[in-house]
């Protein structure tokens, strides 16, 4: 039995495929509901190209194609154009009704979970809440590299939610933040750029052994004369947090969807950078019952030398899901 | 993410009198994984060989007519889809010259949660059809 973590991808994992017209969305659907996967989380900017205007009819067919295919809608993604207009931000007000605007159609598309970007203010969150009671929708702040579960940031959204006692705020996991080893597709792609072999390995050598961005960035910048590409590699560990795992019990009450981001999976179905076999352990310790929502991010990584196979990375995950939680379950009712 | 795959080059075509063209078109995507608001849409910068045309002389039609790039920056009710070609009009008498040339498309975007501008680049060699 896989328990009650329940599986499912983001359409963002097909954005090669869709940008491409190769792939439309009922065939990414379709290839989720194939492998078990029939948690669709949909990000209507994308997704749907007449958004904001979204008729009855359309959200009848969106669910006619769902339950045809045996999935179901698990989440949301929300943006928020505060540079709508050129010089000067939106109001308050108004980035308040775009939330709700988002609430709404989240609501009629009988979705309770919106991820919501991570640079959105918690005293505009906050004043969305009443509405996202009505609405039973829950707002969940995404924890994306290089913020992480303990960041001040991000513990502003969890006071507010304290403070308020209420269920429909909180946070929403991006799994990148557990980057525990350097993604080797970043290291390819930059080598391919110019970078040295041993400077890439310097870089991947001092993200090991996570000593602060800034040091590593100085010695391959300065005291290394790096090239472009080997100081572009340095700065995206700036991006690259490893937060701790076990943090995962104590926050897992404000989260009921994670991203699963991925930036490739070996051919035996092992992620060699995102710590999955520490994270999920924690996950199913805790009991969580959410989604762990596939987010493939390999594409832009790979796109110039070889062709991109997202359904092939997003299979390959599903099967280390599969595995990590029947393991993580066996040695639960062992002890 | 998607800068290589911005200009369709087979979509190169002149607009205009077929003897007298008085300007050329192609077709391009955003290079973004979500549509976004046109008056989001900065920059539409368009070169020749390297040579950057004026900003004048660029027009944008998602569909619903052509736009200049100021008329842009306040069509608060018109979007670009995601993955979804656009036509880009350039005025330019003459049309396209004879031959291959290099067409570079550079996109300049407001994103909301990013702290710069966001900028996709393209560069292809392209010609007429004959």
């Amino acid at each position: 039995m896989s328990g009650q973590i329940k599986r499912g991808v983001s359409l963002y994992s097909f954005q090669e495929e869709m940008f491409l017209g190769r792939m439309n969305v009922e065939g990414v659907v379709g290839f989720a509901a194939s492998i078990g996967a029939a948690g669709i989380e949909i990000l209507p900017e994308q997704n749907m190209p007449t958004f904001p205007h979204i008729t009855d009819a359309q959200i009848g067919e969106w669910q006619d194609m769902l339950s045809h295919h045996g999935a179901h809608f698990t989440c949301y993604d929300m943006f928020l154009d505060t540079k709508l207009r050129k010089g000067e931000l939106l109001s308050d007000e108004e980035q308040v009704e775009s939330i709700k605007r988002d609430l709404t159609l989240c609501n009629r598309l009988g979705i309770r979970n919106m991820r919501v970007l991570i640079f959105v203010r918690p005293d505009i969150l906050e004043k969305c809440v009443p509405y996202a009671e009505q609405m039973d929708v829950h707002m969940g702040v995404e924890v994306h590299a290089p913020w992480h579960l303990e960041h001040a940031w991000i513990l502003r959204t969890v006071d507010v939610a304290d403070r308020l006692g209420t269920q429909h705020l909180g946070i929403l996991p991006d799994m990148g933040i557990f980057m525990k080893n350097y993604p080797p597709e970043f290291r390819a792609r930059f080598e391919r750029q110019g970078a040295r072999p041993e400077v890439a390995q310097f870089i991947v050598d001092q993200h090991q052994q996570k000593i602060m961005c800034e040091y590593t960035i100085y010695e391959v910048a300065v005291k290394m004369g790096g090239n472009k590409a080997e100081v572009a590699m340095a700065e995206t560990l700036r991006h690259a947090p490893y937060a701790n795992p076990k943090r995962i019990k104590d926050y897992a009450p404000y989260f009921r969807h994670i991203q699963a981001k991925f930036y490739g999976m070996t051919e035996d179905c092992v992620d060699p950078a995102i710590a999955y076999d520490e994270v999920i352990p924690e996950l199913v310790k805790c009991g969580w019952e959410g989604t762990l929502s596939s987010e493939y991010e390999g594409n832009r990584w790979i796109q110039d030398v070889e062709e991109v196979d997202s359904r092939e990375q997003v299979r390959r995950q599903h099967v280390m899901f599969e595995n990590l939680i029947a393991k993580a379950q066996s040695e639960l009712e062992i002890v | 993410m998607f800068d290589r795959y911005l200009i369709d080059a087979g979509s190169l075509r002149n607009t205009g009198p077929a003897d007298a063209p008085t300007g050329f078109a192609f077709d391009a995507k955003l290079g973004y994984y979500r549509g976004l608001g046109l008056s989001m849409v900065e920059k539409l910068d368009i070169a020749l060989d390297g040579e950057p045309l004026p900003r004048e002389a660029v027009r944008f039609d998602e569909g619903l007519g052509p736009l200049t790039l100021d008329e842009m920056e306040t069509a608060y009710d018109r979007r670009w889809p995601f993955g979804t070609a656009a036509t880009i009009l350039v005025d330019r008498p003459g049309g396209f010259p004879a031959g291959e040339h290099e067409l570079s498309l550079l996109q300049q975007l407001r994103v909301s949660y990013l702290p710069f501008p966001a900028v996709n680049t393209d560069k292809k060699s392209v010609s007429l059809a004959a």
